[in-house]
């Protein structure tokens, strides 16, 4: 599964490297690093990882909503985009 | 037929043309599907790849914890978009509304979208540049081809350039164990895009971490053996460096020679456009059908006394694709203007590098938080009078509220106490940014002045 991170609106609270440690860690203190294509036995880990970041910087193919696109306050509020 | 109904036509049933499948041209080909535009929509991108994630490129891929033909952007609606990729433009007809392509074949528009974004600044010596060990980093096959080169454990590596992919490049090696040489024409890294008070602690942050960083210096040759691999590089103080990778960082080119004559206001410091994103042609017209996003724009802001600005920043390619195409099927009273406050981010050495603002316009730097010798800091940047950017080392916290202030034009320096006030951020100091007719890799933001039609450039390669 394909995935992105706006690392301007990331603020390095680090759900996601608990949450889905296999694709998302942190470097040094802030800095996040994650892999862009993240396997498919790691779905529902990366889902949860963006569904737990407190700004929803995580962006995953396969959305449910379109609505919940980078850019869209709508989308941000809430994990009513991912699926 | 009247405005609305020629509104509704290209809405249900007209043309779009992206010139550029990357991350604009995507997200503008997502934004117009969203907005509710049916009509054909058509992709052209001169790499043979669908739009993928560039920064990951000099990060995770050059540490081997991705692969390069594995950053594929994800998609966020179907688009159904005719594709063209692996063909460039070459060429566009205004007046006949028509886009050229290498392959002899040609596109007709109703609307056009050029997001053709930049390349990177070759090395200057053509024979030099193609060496077997010379690298660039900009596209996905370049990042496969150095971290295959890289996974050798090549003796050293050398650095072109410290700007932020030169500087992401030098921590990569460095964090692979390589021995790294960093050759920066100015007098720090970074210097360029943060003056010189920041640049001098990157400058001790590539040093602690091993990096052979040498300022105030060039590359006057790159030199081969007779197979044509790279063994050495020639340095302007008379020196010489042997290694068997090179890494080309002298910033980038904008994607505009395939518009020479089009009559388009476009030239090597890319497009002008309006803060509508409207293309202006040579006159310094604004044309109706003809919008620009992402790298290769520059656009007047609001918030920099309107000065045109170009941007290479992720999050302005975002941001201004999603404008473009809103403006693109929009009737002019629900056009919106592009007023993004610049951000981008940098990760390096284990420091995590945020910036808003534009601080290459700054006359005077504050540490307002924290220390740089801590390498843990946020500088803000004043300029006439109010702040104008600010830069967090491993601070990203405070970059919200400085980001508030700049929208604000608050006054500079702050006239409020701030937690974390260290002794050396009593006072203002000056920023220290180099002389910009003297660049050193390429800031990757320029504050290119007043006129659409500017199609001067100021870089003077250097010579040998």
């Amino acid at each position: 599964m394909r995935l992105v991170v706006d690392l301007n609106r990331c603020q390095g609270y680090a759900q996601c490297a608990f949450l889905a440690p296999d694709v998302f860690a942190m470097h040094g203190e802030e800095s996040l690093l994650y892999n862009p294509h993240a396997d498919e036995t790691h779905r529902d880990q990366v889902l949860r990882a963006a569904t737990a970041c407190p700004v929803q910087a995580i962006l995953v193919d396969d959305m449910s909503d379109a609505s919940a696109a980078a850019g869209d306050i709508a989308g941000r509020e809430g994990p009513a985009g991912v699926r | 037929m009247s405005g609305d109904g020629a509104l509704a036509w290209l809405r249900r049933e007209g043309r779009i043309v992206i010139v550029g499948a990357s991350l604009a041209g995507l997200r503008a080909a997502e934004t117009l599907r969203k907005e509710g535009f049916t009509g054909s929509l058509t992709l052209i991108g001169d790499e043979p790849h669908e739009p993928y994630d560039r920064p990951p490129l000099s990060k995770q891929v050059l540490l081997g914890h991705a692969t390069a033909d594995r950053t594929a952007l994800p998609r966020r609606l179907a688009l159904d978009a005719h594709w063209r990729l692996g063909v460039a433009a070459t060429g566009l007809d205004m007046a006949a509304k028509r886009v050229r392509l290498a392959d002899g074949d040609e596109v007709e528009y109703d609307r056009l979208l050029i997001a053709t974004g930049v390349h990177a600044r070759p090395w200057p010596h053509k024979s030099e540049a193609e060496l077997d060990g010379v690298f660039v980093l900009r596209t996905r096959d370049d990042a496969a081809r150095l971290q295959r080169r890289l996974a050798a454990s090549p003796r050293r590596v050398l650095v072109i350039g410290a700007g932020f992919t030169g500087s992401e490049i030098a921590s990569a090696c460095r964090e692979r164990g390589l021995p790294v040489t960093v050759a920066e024409r100015g007098a720090a890294p970074l210097v360029g895009a943060l003056g010189g008070v920041i640049g001098r602690a990157a400058a001790d942050l590539q040093r602690e971490h091993g990096v052979d960083l040498r300022c105030g210096i060039m590359v006057t040759a790159l030199e081969g053996d007779a197979p044509g691999r790279l063994r050495r590089a020639h340095l302007s103080d008379g020196t010489t460096i042997d290694t068997d990778v090179a890494v080309v960082s002298l910033g980038a080119t904008r994607n505009t020679e395939w518009l020479a004559g089009s009559g388009l206001g476009a030239g090597p410091r890319g497009i002008a456009c309006d803060a509508g994103c409207r293309a202006f042609d040579v006159r310094g017209i604004v044309t109706d059908d003809v919008f620009v996003a992402g790298d290769v724009a520059r656009s007047p802001h609001a918030l920099f006394g309107y000065q045109f600005l170009s941007l290479e920043h992720w999050g302005n390619a975002v941001a201004q694709a999603e404008t473009a195409a809103h403006n693109m099927i929009s009737s002019s009273s629900e056009r919106r203007p592009h007023l993004w406050v610049p951000a981008f981010w940098s990760a390096q050495f284990g420091v995590n590098i945020k910036s808003v603002g534009v601080p290459s316009l700054g006359e005077e730097v504050i540490v307002a938080q924290g220390s740089l010798s801590d390498r843990r800091f946020t500088c803000v940047y004043g300029y006439q009078g109010r702040v104008i950017a600010a830069v967090a080392f491993d601070q990203t916290k405070w970059l919200e509220f400085y980001q508030r202030q700049i929208e604000s034009a608050a006054p500079f320096p702050p006239d409020y106490p701030s937690v974390d006030r260290r002794p050396e951020g009593l006072r203002p100091v000056p920023a220290e940014f180099p002389d910009p007719s003297l660049p050193t890799h390429g800031p990757s933001v320029t504050v290119s002045g007043y006129s659409p039609t500017d199609q001067r450039i100021t870089f003077v390669p250097a010579h040998a």
